[in-house]
């Protein structure tokens, strides 16, 4: 296996036996982003220098869990110094003073930041085509998306230009991504990990979790990333997890539901045979698996496209050109400023997000939209609740397709349909995974999720390690 | 027969808390530091940043709420209020809108007029804005600039119900609210600083009609004066214009200083749609009745509670009880004189005589004078005790003052102790009287006012020391058997 295919945990070894140094492993992950970054186009920032800043404070941090390891990093995270563009015109040229928690916590311990990967605009989006500056393509098959909105991240641990990468889900945008790109992808309970730094889009929502190469690696990321941070009042206090504990083979006795009205929604038929054979494999190790009933996802998607649309068009008003980012240069007086930065700065998704936001929250139209969608929220949390009063775990597809062709989906609506089995997760706060459970015929990864209890992510860990173990596929790599 | 009107004044008051720390932030609130040196990148909204409560705000809000006799709310939480505005940097405002930290109060005030209850709908918490600085005027600088040195002080706003009258009643009601908030050391309540800030709802009903008029709000008045102002010229012009057969127009309005008028900002059309929605970043907030309780006991006696309390236990005119609790140092160094010193109405002439005038000459406030309490109380014993005289006493007091030092040092060093020795005036008193044989006579015919003269000239001759109910007793003793 090349060096650039192994995962944290095999790279650590191979540290600790002295079979490889942090320099050798660095230098082997840059030779690959400059063999294949031109096809693939994971990053907006290669960010030499950090990962020679990393490399340099090795010996310091060589206890660090993250010790001499390359990772990358969505460009919607806080990077001291370095720049934190979130995909957009209107950032093209921001430079954060400051580093985000998580950021921070990958420094001390140990990791050699590689970049700053794609996204879609603001993390608006599923394919990573509302990037403003790019396209990434799936490492797969490069006709095809990798996801979004963590694509870029995604497709960096998929292209094996980095170890393992941060993305940041708020509707499905590190699982998804996961999904199509044949990695594991963890979205962590709400207020899990710390929000500080992380650009946010909608601010109950989003939610920062490793994309990695194998289950072990996600624990592990875990370790690094986890735990309350008293700059983020969301985020929980609370002892802090080993979830390395977790990586066991074993399933037995472990309730599982399978929700009807999920599986019953028009999906590929390939995706849905591969994901009920995956669940056959746990059934067999010794699982109790059975059919559940729950809401319809399609509620939950309708408020989810209320809430976070209301939240982002708040969030994103800072950008009106008076501070740092782009300002237009036409314009006469600070209104008309606000407006052609605007104007100028944001793409066609992330105003049209905007201008649903802002209609939902305005005077007249609150109660019907917003009040209404917070209402759903409450109902689809009590539904994940009941389940889980029975059930360890609920399993669903990911996605309801492999990775969709670069430019195939042009309406937005149908584009927001993709998010269908992940957006419910998020609106509830609870923790799900997307682990690879098989390809289609086109030989494109899918992506199975294990969705927990609010801090189940133990849970999720061990089942997901043991379905990587009974369907032993975790080493396929992408060809490129 | 013309209708009458009545006016309905209700008040929205800003006061700026004075933690030493911004509300979401470590930043200091310090006044009159460099533009934006009390910055970080959450007071500056920049991506990715995340406010956190600061404690003590929310301790100081409780106070508030308590002392203008609310209730405090066991659930409140934070909302954005959203508008784009260059000096806003996250274009919302963290504000509170349907569960502020207190509600439904009410405080009493004072006017010629009588006494009047006036209620307090709400104290909600927000977060102040930065400010725009341009060259010379708004509309001719080349550019704005920014300051956000103090975006992020924590503000309260206490809204008043519609229960004032009169333009007096509401600068009674703002009195009393910045004496409330002083005594409770939680702002400065600087108007022309912008600590303390008022805008007012005004509108004019036939007196006798329930249902309130249209009303017209009142910005921009920057001192107590301004408040009192405004508020006339407001309610002279709508009466006038109810008056004319006209419609007062709901709008904002500012007041202009130099113009000496209100004028139309905006009208309702123009109102803002503030999108207000629960702030995602902050987890809401709960207050307990321990934590209650705990502020409970840090609130002193009120204004209003010791105005009463001076009139009634120490006999105090309603005139002087109300000078001197109208300035929190004041009241406090009254009481602490009172510890050694028992004659309240005497330490009050005093106080708000030679002591009141010093610090006005001098722009001080009680504690910066030389004047400790007890020296005081110490002087009053003097006097009290024919140490020195009444007049004497100005003299003392006017050292202590300048020089910090107690008034037996004064009194010592400077030989001011009153003769209160009759021998020793025995020849003083005499000599006046061989010097001044037209005043004699005048005394012998009669005229007990000459006796005065004389006195005043055997005080002259002893520079004042001279005990001058002793020298009188002596003069009339020699001229009158
Ligand atoms: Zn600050």
């Amino acid at each position: 296996m090349n060096i650039y295919d192994l995962t944290i945990h095999e790279l650590k070894d191979k540290i600790a036996a002295g079979e490889l140094t942090p320099a050798e492993i660095k230098n082997a992950y840059s030779d690959r982003i400059n063999e294949v970054e031109d096809s693939v186009k994971s990053y907006i920032t290669v960010t030499d220098q950090l990962a020679d800043q990393g490399l340099a404070a090795y010996e310091k941090k060589k206890d660090g869990l993250l010790a001499g390891i390359p990772i990358a990093v969505k460009d919607n995270m806080s990077t001291d110094g370095i720049k934190t563009s979130c995909a957009s015109k209107m950032l093209e040229n921001y430079k954060p003073p400051y580093d985000a928690t998580a950021v921070e916590k990958l420094s001390e311990a140990g990791a050699v930041i590689m970049g700053k990967t794609n996204m879609d605009e603001f993390a608006m989006g599923s394919s990573t085509e509302n990037s403003a500056f790019f396209n990434t393509h799936n490492p797969w098959n490069l006709n095809h998306a990798p996801g979004g909105s963590s694509g870029g991240s995604a497709a960096a641990v998929a292209a094996g230009e980095c170890a393992a990468a941060l993305g940041s889900d708020t509707g499905g945008s590190i699982r998804q991504p996961a999904a199509y790109c044949g990695v594991v992808g963890l979205k962590p309970t709400y207020g899990m990990v710390s929000r500080y730094g992380l650009v946010a889009f909608a601010s109950s929502l989003d939610q920062i979790g490793p994309i990695t190469k194998d289950v072990e690696d996600s624990a592990i990321m875990m370790n690094v990333i986890a735990g309350h941070d008293p700059k983020d009042s969301t985020s929980i206090e609370g002892k802090k997890e080993d979830y390395t504990e977790y990586l066991k083979e074993d399933v037995s006795g472990m309730k599982i539901g399978i929700p009807e009205e999920y599986f019953n929604l028009d999906f590929d038929k390939e995706v849905k045979e591969s994901v009920m054979a995956a669940v056959e494999k746990l059934k067999e190790a010794g699982a109790e698996v059975e059919t559940v009933h729950m809401t319809d996802a399609s509620y939950a998607l309708a408020a989810y496209y209320v809430i976070a649309p209301a939240e982002a068009s708040s969030n994103l008003a800072r950008y009106d050109g008076v501070r740092y980012g782009l300002r237009s240069e036409h314009a006469s007086d600070v209104s008309e400023m606000f407006t052609n930065t605007r104007h100028e700065g944001f793409g066609d998704e992330v105003k049209r997000r905007i201008m649903i936001g802002t209609y939902a929250l305005s005077s007249g139209y609150y109660d019907a939209y917003y009040l209404k969608a917070q209402k759903v929220r409450t109902l689809i949390k009590d539904d994940f609740d009941r389940i889980f009063n029975d059930f360890d775990l609920i399993v669903t597809p990911t996605a309801p397709t492999t990775a969709i062709e670069l430019g195939s989906k042009s309406d937005p609506l149908e584009m927001y349909y993709t998010d269908i089995f992940t957006v419910p997760i998020n609106i509830a706060g609870v923790p799900a995974m997307s682990v690879p459970c098989g390809f289609d015929s086109n030989q494109m990864p899918i992506g199975l999720q294990l969705i927990g209890p609010h801090f189940g992510e133990g849970k999720i860990i061990q089942a997901a390690y043991t379905l990587e173990k009974l369907l032993n596929i975790k080493d396929k790599r992408a060809e490129l | 027969m013309s209708t009458k009107y009545e006016t309905v004044i209700g008040l929205e008051v800003h006061v700026q808390l004075n933690t030493e720390s911004k509300i979401f932030c470590g930043c200091s609130t310090e006044f009159g530091k460099e533009p934006n040196e009390n910055t970080c990148p959450v007071c500056l909204g920049l991506p990715g940043t995340l406010p956190v409560l600061n404690k003590k705000v929310v301790d100081y809000a409780i106070m508030a709420g308590l002392a203008l006799n609310c209730e405090i709310a066991e659930y409140s939480k934070f909302d954005r209020k959203n508008y784009f505005y260059p000096d806003l940097p996250k274009a919302y405002q963290i504000s509170q809108f349907d569960l502020p930290v207190a509600e439904n109060g009410r405080i009493e005030i004072e006017t010629d007029e009588g006494i009047f209850n006036i209620g307090v709908t709400r104290v909600h918490l927000e977060e102040d804005a930065g400010k725009l600085i341009h060259e010379g005027s708004i509309d001719k600088s080349k550019g704005s600039l920014v300051d956000y040195n103090r975006t992020g002080v924590p503000l309260i706003e206490i809204v008043s119900e519609p229960d004032m009258r009169t333009p007096a009643q509401a600068k009674a009601y703002l009195t009393e609210l910045k004496m409330i908030m002083e005594y409770l050391d939680i702002s400065d309540c600087n108007m022309e600083e912008g600590s303390l800030r008022c805008d007012a709802n005004v509108s004019l009903r036939p007196v006798g009609q329930e249902e309130f008029g249209t009303k017209a709000e009142l910005k921009n008045m920057n001192s107590f004066s301004a408040v009192e102002k405004g508020l006339e010229y407001e309610v002279k012009r709508q009466r006038q214009l109810l008056e004319e057969g006209g419609e007062v127009v709901q709008e904002t309005r500012t007041w202009d200083e130099s113009l000496n008028k209100t004028i139309s900002m905006r009208g309702k059309e123009e109102a803002h749609d503030y999108r207000y929605f629960p702030e995602p970043d902050l987890v809401p907030l709960e207050i307990n009745e321990a934590w209650k309780e705990e502020m409970r006991k840090e609130i002193p006696e009120l204004p209003r509670e010791k105005y009463k309390r001076f009139v009634s236990e120490l006999g105090l005119p309603e005139y002087d009880a109300g000078v001197l609790t109208g300035d929190k140092d004041m009241a406090v160094f009254f009481e602490e004189v009172l510890k050694d010193y028992d004659d309240p109405k005497n330490l009050s002439n005093w106080m708000m005589g030679e002591f009141l005038r010093l610090l006005n000459e001098n722009n001080h406030s009680p504690f910066d004078s030389g004047v400790t309490p007890l020296n005081l109380a110490r002087m009053l014993k003097l006097i009290d005790e024919d140490v020195i005289s009444g007049k004497i006493a100005k003299e003392v007091f006017e050292k202590m003052y300048n020089s910090g030092s107690d008034p037996e040092t004064i009194v010592e060093e400077e030989g001011l102790k009153q003769i209160s020795d009759e021998d020793e005036l025995e020849n003083i008193v005499d000599g006046i009287i061989a010097e001044n044989s037209d005043a004699v006579e005048d005394v012998q015919n009669g005229k007990d006012r000459a006796i005065g003269f004389l006195v005043g000239q055997v005080m002259k001759e002893t520079r004042g020391k001279a005990n001058p109910g002793l020298v009188n007793q002596m003069l009339r003793d020699k001229l009158m058997d």
